[in-house]
């Protein structure tokens, strides 16, 4: 069955090109890959990546070009024709019902008779012998942790028999430890003749993992190159198009007083279950407090309940002696606590995508002017000056910001909130999706926040980032505060560690 | 395991998102789908035995051909336009108000009670009390959903669908027990208002024209200008959005569809005083569902909705007008106008998406 001879390739793609619209998101890209290769697919983010993997995979169909598999022309123009040429892809958000064991999430959809459970675990136990996988077949997904989710994910894709995997920001929501089990994995299966291809931001992994480097740039294939040959400033080169320097600044202020502090803060979720167990920080003026965690260990909950926005259960949250716990968005901006909040989802929360930059800047100030109507004056002078100031790239300032990228978006939310004079800046994830450029553009404007004295809270996921970035980093652990740590005197391992769970020993810097 | 003998077909047709289109396209594209309708339409006239032309002909000059004409279809219109203006307003906050029919009738029974039992109060009085009522009726009736979605997050759409079903059987016991009319000698009926509770006449035509007119300008300004309509817009697109930016959505959600069912209820004040003069169980005769059409086809937009009402009725008025012409009936006429509108909705998707076929290359024209 393994086919795997060295002069074929496991899929090569000739002239693929896709539009969305007048949208160019892929256009004549020409790419194989062998069986036994680990190919990485490297570029910013709206570069096309997802976009020709999901063609790939039978998401979307080609507009033109063709797609071979093992040497013949093929057809996918469903993920069960993907699945039909051994093409298994593995998404960034797990599609696996939460309510079933591992073993039924890997059977789920297949045709073949139903199997024994016994007969059926035994395979699966075989499969996952071979590859190195450890799978607990009757665990239920609920009971998982992401890495486990992954495991059955990628186990979902082996039992159907592919040959070819893709995985799609496979590391995103892992720590340092999960991302080299995942990537032992890997290799294993390169070495019984697989083909990989992997989706990553992150340059490092990209090095340790790949045998060559696709470098995607606005839908065109830049480059290929071996991994062997190359190196991180060369890589980012070719991603962005010019060299950008890799270094983010990390000034150093003198006076810091506590501005912030929270004290046996406790979150409800509403399902019951723990969102956040007595979480104890300040907060002072002039510093970066990066907070570390895997996905959903209690970010979202911490910023939510400091901004207002989620109930809490017990504990305090003081802004300059006052508690500001159990006080409205409205009332706490009317108390003259100047906190700006940029929320992780733009769009959904922290702006309205049908409006323009000017409606959008009066979203937390429309009801200062007296009177029954609103003034758009004001924010309209704000918008035009926000897009001289940061460069926003807009067609005019009533375009509906969902029609502008990503980090023109986040440029018009942290514009906003930083235009407002704050104390104290709680942001999450500012340069998710951002491209390198706009990401070194936001953490220069934190900066500057930062040597005026505001105090700020940075949620981040890329650990290489916040220890930079930060002063001091505080590791989040299914809700409960694992201890916080001097960003200039930890490692990234000792944050991985943290991050799954392992208590900080020793004295408690925030003391 | 690469059974590459399953060989997939290339789809014969596929949808493909288009770029956006220019004004001018998407106007184009509509009369196009206009024509078409008119050409579906024809098809079918001249299936039941009719020249299409001729037909066609009688529904332009029988909206048009004298003023009685006109003003007929001006009366169409009013409580169209109107009970659109109400729900645009939950839509922009993408509440699924579709109870219109409801709160137009409870804003009739509302007013008619002044109508009816009060009609020796001052001409002008009585009419602006009976304003409110139909105002504070409507309003009533869109509350009730609006509280229960607040508070326990009920489902809007059925919930409005179901009051519409109450509103319509409180007429009939209203007809049928405490407001019946003693001189009808027997048969369920509620008497005819007094004149004095009447609304007047403009140009032959009763005043709601006016009023809707007003309420074109006032929802306009409402929306665009204020920032009670600045919240609705914020709470339509995304509730964490409102909350987040310091606003009290359950508040908003109130406020809101009390106006929208307010301006309902004001409807149904208007045709029951102005075109029906007594409280009939016919109302609200699907008005309230009609305008549902007409505000996603005008895209909530006020100027708009006073145009697509007005065609609305015209078609209305001309249907009508054939029908007794030609001895078609009601049904045939109901047909043409499903055919027609059937196009005009339909065209709305090729605005969005375009076909794809087989082998006749791609996207990429």
């Amino acid at each position: 069955m393994s086919k795997s001879s060295e002069t074929r390739y496991a899929i090569e793609l000739k002239d693929i090109s896709k539009m969305f619209g007048s949208v160019v998101a892929n256009e004549n890209i020409n790419l194989s890959i062998k069986y036994g290769e680990i190919l990485a697919l490297l570029g910013e983010n709206g570069s096309g990546k997802t976009t020709l993997m999901n063609m790939l995979s039978g998401i979307y169909y080609p507009d033109a070009g063709t797609i071979s598999v093992a040497g013949e022309e093929v057809t996918i123009s469903s993920p069960t024709d993907a699945i039909d040429f051994g093409i298994g892809m593995i998404h960034q958000h797990f599609k696996l019902v939460e309510i079933l064991n591992a073993m039924d999430n890997i059977v789920l959809g297949t045709k073949e008779k139903y199997l024994k459970p016994k007969v059926l675990k035994d395979k699966i136990l075989n499969i996952s012998n071979k590859f190195g996988l450890e799978i607990e077949p009757e665990k239920k997904i609920y009971n998982m942790s992401v890495s486990e989710k992954q495991t059955v994910e990628i186990m979902k894709v082996l039992y159907r028999g592919a040959q070819i995997l893709i995985l799609d920001e496979p590391t995103a929501v892992l720590t340092p430890q999960e991302t080299e089990k995942l990537f032992a994995i890997l290799r294993k299966m390169k070495e019984q003749g697989s083909a990989i291809i992997i989706i990553t931001h992150k340059l490092h992994e990209v090095l340790s993992i790949s045998d060559r480097v696709a470098i995607l740039r606005k839908g065109h294939l830049i480059d290929t190159v071996e991994t062997s040959k190359t190196n991180e400033n060369q890589l980012t080169e070719l991603m962005v198009g010019r060299p950008v320097s890799l270094k983010i600044e990390r000034p150093d202020m003198d006076e810091k007083k506590t501005i912030l502090k929270v004290i046996d803060l406790s979150v409800m979720n509403d399902d019951g279950t723990t969102g956040l167990k007595n979480i104890n920080f300040k907060l002072k003026s002039g510093e970066i407090l990066g907070v570390a965690g895997i996905a959903g260990s209690g970010q979202k909950e911490l910023c939510e309940s400091i901004a207002g926005l989620t109930k809490v259960k017990t504990g305090a949250v003081l802004c300059n002696k006052e508690n500001i716990i159990g006080k409205t968005p409205d009332e706490i901006i009317n108390l003259g606590i100047s906190m700006s909040f940029v929320p992780e989802d733009r769009l959904g929360m922290g702006l309205v995508g049908s409006m323009g930059m000017v409606e959008n800047m009066m979203l937390k100030s429309y009801k200062k002017n007296k009177g029954f109507f609103i003034d758009k004056k004001p924010s309209r002078k704000l918008a035009e000056e926000l897009v001289k100031k940061l460069g926003i790239v807009t067609p005019n300032v009533d375009t509906p910001v969902r029609m502008m990228s990503g980090g023109n978006v986040q440029k018009v939310l942290l514009g906003r909130e930083i235009e407002s004079n704050p104390n104290v800046l709680i942001t999450a994830y500012p340069v998710r999706g951002l491209d390198i450029n706009s990401s070194y553009m936001i953490y220069d404007l934190l900066n500057e926040q930062k040597k005026k004295g505001v105090a700020i809270l940075f949620i981040g996921e890329d650990l290489d980032v916040l220890l930079e970035l930060s002063d001091r980093i505080m590791v989040l652990c299914h809700g409960e505060m694992k201890g916080i740590v001097d960003a200039k005197a930890t490692t990234k391992e000792e944050l991985g560690l943290m991050m799954t769970g392992r208590s900080l020993e020793g004295v408690d810097l925030d003391e | 395991m690469n059974n590459i003998n399953k060989k997939a077909k290339e789809p014969l047709m596929r949808t493909v998102k288009r770029a956006e289109r220019s004004k001018m396209d998407t106007i184009k594209l509509r009369i196009i789908a206009f024509v078409l309708a008119l050409f579906a339409g024809g098809v079918f006239i001249l299936l039941i035995g009719y020249n299409p032309f001729e037909l066609y002909g009688t529904i332009i000059s029988g909206a048009f051909r004298s003023e009685m004409a006109i003003q007929a279809t001006i009366k169409f219109m009013i409580p169209l336009l109107i009970s659109s203006l109400g729900i645009t307003l939950a839509f922009i906050m993408q509440f699924w108000n579709i109870g219109a029919e409801g709160q137009i009738i409870m804003g009739a029974i509302f007013s008619s009670y002044f109508a009816l039992f009060h009609s020796d109060w001052p001409h002008l009085l009585l009419l602006v009390v009976m304003f409110i009522a139909g105002f504070v009726g409507g309003g009533l009736w869109g509350l009730i959903p609006a509280y229960f979605k607040s508070k326990f997050n009920t489902n809007e759409t059925l919930f409005t669908l179901m009051l519409n079903y109450i509103a319509l059987h409180v007429i009939s016991f209203l007809r049928d027990g405490p407001w019946k009319d003693p001189g009808s000698s027997g048969f369920p009926k509620i008497s005819r208002f007094d004149a004095n509770a009447q609304l007047d006449k403009i140009f032959g035509v009763q005043f709601g024209w006016v009023i809707g007119l007003i309420l074109v300008v006032i929802v306009y300004i409402y929306i665009k200008n204020t920032k009670q309509g600045y919240e609705i817009s914020v709470v339509g697109e995304s509730q964490a959005t409102a909350k987040y930016s310091g606003m009290n959505v359950k508040k908003i959600i109130l406020r809101t569809m009390i106006l929208s069912g307010g301006i309902c209820g004001i409807t149904g004040m208007i045709q029951s005083s102005g075109s029906d003069i007594t409280l009939a169980s016919s109302v609200a005769g699907g008005v309230g569902f009609t305008a549902i059409i007409v505000a996603w086809l005008a895209n909530l937009n006020p100027f708009s909705i006073l145009v697509v009402s007005f065609l609305f009725s015209v078609l209305e008025k001309g249907s009508s007008v054939m029908q007794s012409t030609y001895g078609i009936s009601t049904y045939s006429a109901s047909v043409l106008q499903g055919i027609i509108l059937f196009f005009i909705l339909g065209c709305e998707f090729f605005i969005r998406y375009k076909f794809v076929f087989r082998n006749k290359g791609g996207a990429r024209a």
